[in-house]
């Protein structure tokens, strides 16, 4: 149970991270995401099952490819209209329907599009038997908020990062170049949305339908933990993946869904901006 | 007894004070300057009278009444005008019809009808006054192709057409040429011959003492002097503070 | 286009002695001074004016009158996803960027469906009913996001039809992944292309004039900049509300009305196409104008009839659609159609 609801939660806050920090960096929303993930399950199914490169290899190399398709995603569409919130949203939107669709028109349904495991078999904890590559996600997804954290206030293009985050022209006056650290914001998070893809996949099967649930889990994380807040992902990974494995245990699984729904309309009457949000209604800096 | 009364203002930013205790009190009919170097917690001092930000503690009194928990539209109903320091006017709409939306307040709501140019009139009477060229095609031109000092006027206007009883100012002055601010300069002493209350955060201190009653000095967040724009102007901590003059 | 390039060589030869004469644009007299305000002085001038009015609202007419059955189904599908696209453009003039205009379309549809299902209520109460009580609905469920700025209500509208979408197939209610079916239609098609092309027609001119009175444009004014509203003594939130009302009503009724004609609602109506086909509309026929995206729905929706036999590659084909004309035509044909109009030139004597 416990076990389980970790597992949950771990899943949760790794797809939403990718889509929170190309947001909480350079103010994109990419509604992309969701294809992004799954286009990443089918390269490495592709990798490995096509061109029958190695494990490890494909999802490097896939880890690597959709982060540079990201950089490119930024360079050639969103750079074209950045500040326009309105076109922004609908042109990531517009791809993310144009490579899930598309995929499902090729015909990438069915069950033997699955992803290996990193290491077969279970262990027993706490009562449980749990696969190893559930016990992984945990692993991964605190070693990837300790990596990030490091870099982002360690190096110097994660300070950039921040310095952009913070504000936009003060860094461009310092030497910053918003455009490019646009697009590795864009492609680092293109790149954790595929590193996530990789280290979830193996439990199911790849669907096109995955795609647009993952940008829904990614969407209702943020919008209860707040936009931008890494923190705030995390506590609400936690909340929304124990109450979905608590629902799943005690009511029904295909009930779940219901529960992010109620989660966010929860969060929505009682503070809109999310549990961390730095989006405060109508504030202003000095 | 005192318009405004401001108690013990208090907002910090993830651990900086922006604004540390600070209280005024505004006197009716008065223009009082605030002035102070950037960064100085000048705006988000106003913005906590205006209820834009939430202060961590305080009081702000406007006829007895507490503004604090109030949230904007409703401080502006009650009388209380503020221009924005970064003009952002609706840039979709011409001159004249920026100035229909606070003619639509609840504030000015007893100006009848809601129809097609109800309000167009007052709007253009409202916009001569700030000194938009009635004959001319300035008041019907959209506000995006607008020049600078002519959206200045258009945040002044909107204060007029809420016929609020304080106006805030925050720095009106600001990217203005000499002439332009002598041109405004009457606009802003008729309001006060109507009998009007003015706030004007301002860093044209020429201009500003020329006809401020009251002045406050704003460094780091506090209020470090108050006084007549005369011993301000003497005054030693304020050179050091604002100059940066070691006396 | 075609009417406009017919329109100019009319003109010309009007006009074909050029001497002592001077080019002059049709309506510099006729608009004085700002967009909005006219001086009209003659005959020729109200033509000039209600040309591009009158002629589509015939031409439609006309086209519904004597198409087959089959193609009168398009034109009432053209219809409902016009309505759709005009919501969408007036929310995202009023500052709403709506990426879930099923959302509003589906609670809509199942509530006239449920009304006429469990008890059994005909579609001339079915439908008022549905649309006043869908656009509450909706407004009350979105009313928290209102306050917000930025993306969230874009984020909220894009998963909240797919969460209802995957709550009823869970629940199992109101028929679960069959949907309700067996409505009752509409007596005739007559009927039903009536009550649709009126209603299209009401809203579009009805939105028209609405957003540019004195009250409308305080929408305008709230997405251009809250904060100075606000500062104006307008309670925002209050007239979000209102706007959000408007548009999703506009959708309840689309969706009721759908119901009826398909005699059938279900899960379907809260799939990605009811919500990307009107942005796409949108898109293409320009954004901010309300008539743009109803062009853009009559451009799309007999396209994408013709492209049946793909399938889904229909949705990609609007996805395409949507990023090319955001990213390299944010014009959109309306827009372009309207300045070739107010350019057009006639002979003037020089005197």
């Amino acid at each position: 149970m416990f076990v389980y609801g970790l597992i949950n939660s771990a899943v949760l806050a790794l797809m939403a991270i990718g889509f929170n920090l190309t947001f909480g960096i350079s103010g994109v929303a990419n509604f992309a995401y969701g294809a992004i993930y799954v286009v990443s399950g089918f390269l490495t199914w592709s990798l490995i099952n096509k061109l029958n490169m190695p494990y490890p290899v494909s999802a490097i190399s896939t880890i690597i490819i959709i982060g540079i398709l990201g950089a490119l995603i930024y360079r050639f569409i969103i750079k074209r209209i950045r500040g326009l919130v309105i076109s922004e949203v609908i042109a990531t939107f517009g791809i993310s329907i144009v490579i899930l669709e598309f995929l499902r028109y090729v015909g990438f349904i069915g069950f033997k599009y699955s992803l290996p495991m990193f290491i077969t078999g279970s262990v027993e904890i706490f009562d449980a038997y749990v696969d190893i590559q559930r016990l992984l996600i945990i692993c991964f997804v605190i070693l990837l908020i300790i990596a990030l954290y490091i870099f982002t206030h360690h190096t110097k293009i994660g300070r950039a990062f921040r310095g952009i985050a913070q504000e936009e022209h003060t860094s461009l006056s310092l030497g910053i170049n918003p455009d490019w650290i646009a697009s590795l914001s864009m492609g680092l998070g293109s790149s954790l949305g595929a590193f996530a893809a990789i280290v979830i996949l193996p439990l199911g099967t790849i669907t096109v339908d995955g795609g647009y649930d993952v940008l829904i889990n990614a969407l209702s994380v943020c919008i209860v933990g707040g936009l931008g807040s890494t923190f705030g992902i995390i506590i609400a990974s936690v909340i929304i993946g124990y109450a979905q494995t608590l629902t799943a245990t005690y009511l029904a699984p295909h009930w779940t869904m219901i529960v992010s729904l109620l989660a966010i309309l929860i969060i929505l009457v009682f503070k809109p901006s999310g549990i961390l949000g730095h989006q405060k209604e109508l504030e202003e800096r000095v | 007894m005192a318009i405004l009364e401001i108690r013990n203002l208090t907002k910090s930013f993830g651990g900086i004070k922006a604004v540390d205790d600070v209280s005024v009190d505004v006197h009716e009919n008065t223009l009082l300057g605030i002035i102070g170097p950037n960064g100085s917690g000048k705006t988000t001092f106003v913005n906590m009278i205006t209820g834009f930000i939430r202060p961590d503690k305080g009081s702000v009194r406007f006829k007895g009444k507490e503004l604090i928990g109030l949230t904007p539209y409703k401080i502006t109903n009650m009388g209380i005008g503020r221009a924005f320091q970064m003009v952002k006017p609706f840039f979709h709409l011409p001159a004249f019809k920026n100035i229909i939306v606070p003619l639509s307040s609840d504030r000015v709501k007893a100006t009848k009808g809601g129809g097609f140019g109800d309000k167009d009139a007052i709007a253009l009477d409202i916009l001569e006054e700030v000194g938009f060229e009635r004959g001319s095609s300035v008041p019907y031109k959209t506000a995006s192709v607008l020049p600078h000092g002519y959206l200045k006027r258009l945040e002044l206007a909107r204060l007029i057409a809420l016929k609020a009883e304080v106006l805030i100012l925050d720095e009106l002055f600001s990217g203005l040429s000499i002439a332009e601010v002598t041109s405004i300069v009457p606009i802003i002493e008729k309001l006060l011959v109507e009998g009007k209350t003015i706030i004007m955060i301002e860093h044209r201190l020429k201009e500003l003492f020329r006809i401020a009653d009251n002045v406050i000095v704003f460094n780091f967040g506090k209020k470090i002097k108050e006084g007549k724009p005369k011993e301000i102007l003497e005054d030693e901590e304020v050179k050091k503070a604002y100059l940066g003059v070691e006396v | 286009m075609l009417v406009a390039a017919g329109l100019n060589l009319l003109i010309k030869k009007r006009d074909m002695a050029k001497e002592n004469y001077r080019k002059e644009r049709i309506d510099r007299c006729i608009k004085a001074r700002s967009d909005d305000i006219y001086a009209i002085s003659s005959k020729n001038e109200i033509l000039y004016l209600l040309f591009p009015r009158v002629i589509p609202i015939a031409a439609l007419g006309i086209i519904a009158l004597i198409s087959p059955l089959y193609w009168q189904k398009v034109i009432i599908s053209a219809c409902i996803f016009a309505m759709l696209a005009v919501s969408w453009d007036f929310l995202s003039s009023c500052g709403m960027l709506s990426l879930g205009q099923a959302l509003f379309f589906g609670i809509g549809s199942y509530i006239a469906g449920i009304l006429n299902h469990y008890l059994n209520l005909p579609f001339y109460i079915t439908i008022p009913v549905a649309t006043i009580s869908g656009g509450l609905l909706s407004t009350i469920l979105l009313l928290p996001v209102v306050r917000l700025r930025g993306i969230y209500f874009a984020m909220v509208t894009l998963i909240l039809p797919l969460m209802l979408m995957r709550g009823i197939e869970a629940t199992r209610i109101f028929g679960g992944n069959e949907g309700i079916t067996g409505l009752s239609p509409f007596p005739n098609i007559w009927v039903e292309l009536i009550i649709i092309i009126t209603a299209m027609w009401v809203t579009l001119f009805a939105l028209r004039r609405f957003i540019s009175s004195d009250y409308g444009l305080i929408f305008v004014s709230i997405r251009d900049n809250d904060r100075a509203t606000m500062a104006s003594g307008i309670n925002i939130y209050a007239f979000k509300a209102q706007a959000l009302f408007i548009g999703s009503c506009i959708c309840a009724f689309c969706g009721a009305f759908m119901t009826h004609s398909y005699m059938f609602t279900g899960i379907p109506v809260f799939t990605m196409e009811f919500s990307i086909l009107p942005i796409a509309a949108s898109a293409i026929g320009g954004i901010g104008s309300l008539a743009g995206p109803l062009l853009g729905a009559f451009v799309l929706v007999p396209l994408s009839e013709i492209l049946r036999e793909f399938g889904t590659l229909r949705v990609v084909f609007y996805g395409l659609v949507l990023v090319i004309c955001v990213v390299a035509l944010p014009e959109g044909i309306f827009h372009y159609l309207s300045r070739k109009y107010n350019e057009m030139e006639r002979w003037v004597k020089i005197e």
